[in-house]
């Protein structure tokens, strides 16, 4: 493929979709009405609880912190600056308004050969009981970088975020986004990268406080040979809604994708959704792909959708599949713990952890393994008793 | 404290499970004294509440007792949790091993071993404990990685349960069908597992079982044939041999005469 001065900077051209699995980007938010509920991308988000954000209020300010930044902080971009705009098109109203609203996007710039060893934390809060925070970030990493990014969503609030990832030629980088909020909040946004050749790309959706989290969270392909892998963990309590929305777009030949999402829910109206689009285009030849979803039920009143879709427009590939599954913490399994001197409560635990930790152990950086997996801890200590 | 009870007391225990008729009476005065140090079979056709008696014992909350006794070593066990019971030193080796996925052997394990003794057990002496009877199963030690009883065989879902009682070590064990679905080799190695478990000489095991063949591995002290919810006949382990020929046969003519 052609590529310009900036190696990094893929044509705009690439990013449209004519998939009917995906409508094409918009930067203009005439371009994405209201939801009504009757489109396919909206069917199981709550929009009654989104009124306020289509309403348009204030500005909420957004309090970045920066905990560890290595010297990777590059100037912010405004839209259409550099690389900004030129991976992530919104494909829905919330990433339109995201976008729009975000005028300074933050800029991290990971230099070319350079192995960043400690993870690069970014905390974004929001404090706000009637504001609308939009923010922006661009990650770029150059070719041949190596990266952790973690992203810290916290506090009280209404929040739209996007991410717009540019992974170089033969970079590793992973992102881990862990959604945290207190109750009352949302937070929807969209996640993009660009794979380019030979480039390892993770990306990992954390999702455990919030009333509403809806995250877009796309990939496509600047070249061949390019790998992604999503991982995804979440823990669904009453009445929240948790979104995650995946696009994968093999637009390129041997790449790779892998997704594997898992959550558990409890609680009267926890409700999970998961959709998992992939795309493999005629010219996407030798390209291998999987993508699945598991979810724990522990307790009843919970609703899990779960939606893989496969469109495959080459035979010649190596291998696509999907799996999704929801299942129960039965009673049975509960019996059994129980029978070697487990007590409900710590049998629960046991269970949920496994569940888990499978996944957990696959990131791959302690640090975040930890936080993790004291973060589920924390959920499962504030669960109901069985 | 010499003059404490010991032993698992089954005093005329009826259990009734819920039906969309309503309850229905499965276990109908069930009597029997499983003293330490010694084995019982329970012996009977599919169906005869064989397997109802084990787990209402353990505490299963699918069967209700509704009247009768349970004591181990003089505590009543029928007002107590699972876990309770487990803790006052009872074990039922299942007929159905459970999947719990994600959760490794080693793991599950440690975490029982703990609730039960209430102390986590010192970790470099465990992982050799659990290698040596690990082996004593005829396991390898990276059984000890995989998610409990997820793609195992039915063999090693019941060499599994074995390696839990012997390092588990409870006071009374029961075995609910632990030969069925075991082929030669491993019927010998899980029997070697009981009788190793047995001879220490101060356990009971209570053997449930619906053929004869694992009392050539494990010789009982009694043996007792259980029809209809209830014990129809007890003897030594001759009364085993007997039903090797006769079968049930003569029991159920009893039953619908």
């Amino acid at each position: 493929m052609a590529e310009g001065n900036s190696p990094l900077a893929a044509g705009p051209l690439e990013t449209r979709t004519v998939s009917h699995l995906h409508p094409a980007g918009s930067f203009d938010l005439a371009d994405h009405p209201e939801p009504t509920g009757r489109e396919e991308i909206w069917r199981f988000t709550p929009l009654d609880q989104l009124q306020p954000i289509w309403a348009d209020p204030a500005a909420a300010a957004v309090a970045v912190t920066r905990t560890s930044d290595q010297g990777c902080w590059a100037e912010p971009l405004s839209p259409g600056q550099g690389s900004r705009g030129s991976v992530l098109v919104p494909v829905d109203r919330a990433a339109a308004l995201a976008s729009a609203r975000a005028e300074r996007a933050d800029h991290l710039r990971l230099a070319a050969g350079r192995r960043y060893d400690q993870p690069i934390r970014l905390d974004l809060r929001v404090d706000s009981e009637t504001g609308l925070a939009a923010h922006h970030l661009v990650i770029e990493a150059e070719a041949g970088s190596s990266a952790t990014v973690l992203l810290r969503h916290g506090g009280q609030g209404r929040y739209l975020g996007n991410v717009e990832i540019v992974v170089g030629p033969s970079a590793q980088l992973t992102v881990v986004s862990i959604q945290d909020w207190r109750p009352g909040s949302s937070h929807l946004g969209q996640h993009e990268a660009k794979v380019h050749p030979k480039a390892s790309y993770r990306h990992i959706a954390v999702s455990l406080g919030g009333d509403l989290i809806r995250l877009q969270n796309n990939v496509s392909y600047a070249g061949a040979s390019g790998a992604a892998e999503l991982l995804g963990v979440y823990f669904c309590d009453a009445g929240q809604h948790i979104e995650h929305r995946l696009f994968v777009d093999h637009n390129h030949p041997k790449g790779k994708s892998l997704a594997d999402y898992r959550g558990a829910l409890q609680g009267r109206r926890a409700h999970a959704v998961w959709v998992g689009d992939v795309l493999i285009r005629s010219r996407a030849q030798g390209i291998e792909t999987y993508e699945s979803n598991k979810n724990l039920v522990l307790s009843d009143g919970c609703r899990a959708d779960s939606v893989p879709n496969l469109e495959i427009e080459t035979g010649d590939i190596v291998g696509a599949g999907h799996s999704a599954s929801t299942g129960r913490f039965d009673d049975e399994q509960l019996f059994y713990l129980r029978s070697r001197g487990l007590d409900p409560d710590e049998a629960r635990r046991l269970v949920v952890r496994g569940f888990f930790a499978q996944l957990v152990a696959r990131i791959g950086v302690p640090d975040v393994e930890q936080v993790l997996m004291d973060k589920i801890d924390r959920e499962l200590a504030t669960g109901p008793a069985l | 404290m010499t003059d404490q009870p010991r032993g698992l007391e089954i005093t005329d225990l009826h259990v009734s499970v819920q039906t969309e008729q309503g309850p229905k009476a499965i276990l109908k005065g069930v009597d029997l004294v499983l003293e330490p140090g010694r084995i019982h079979a329970i012996m009977g056709p599919n169906g005869s509440g064989k397997s109802t008696l084990a787990y209402s014992l353990a505490g299963h909350p699918k069967y209700t007792i509704t009247s009768g006794s349970v004591r181990l070593d003089g505590l009543e066990l029928t007002g107590l949790s699972v876990e309770q019971r487990a803790r006052a030193g009872l074990f039922l080796a299942m007929q159905y091993p459970v999947e719990v996925p994600g959760v490794s052997v080693s793991n599950f394990l440690r975490t029982a071993r703990t609730a039960l003794t209430g102390q986590a057990p010192p970790l470099r002496g465990w992982v050799k404990q659990v290698d040596q009877a690990l082996g004593r199963m005829q396991l390898d030690s990276e059984f000890s990685g995989r998610s409990v009883n997820e793609g195992f065989s039915g063999g090693e879902k019941k060499r599994h349960e074995i390696v839990q009682l012997d390092l588990l070590n409870p006071k009374y064990a029961i075995l609910d069908e632990t030969d069925s679905g075991l082929d030669i080799d491993a019927l010998r190695v899980v029997s070697d597992g009981v009788n190793r478990y047995a001879a220490q000489g101060d356990r009971g095991v209570l053997l449930i079982t619906h053929y004869t063949r694992i009392l050539r591995h494990i010789k009982p002290d009694f043996v007792h044939v259980f029809v209809d919810g209830r014990i129809a006949q007890e003897g030594g382990p001759d009364l085993a041999e007997a039903l090797e020929e006769s079968g049930y046969e003569r029991y159920l003519q009893t039953v619908t005469s």
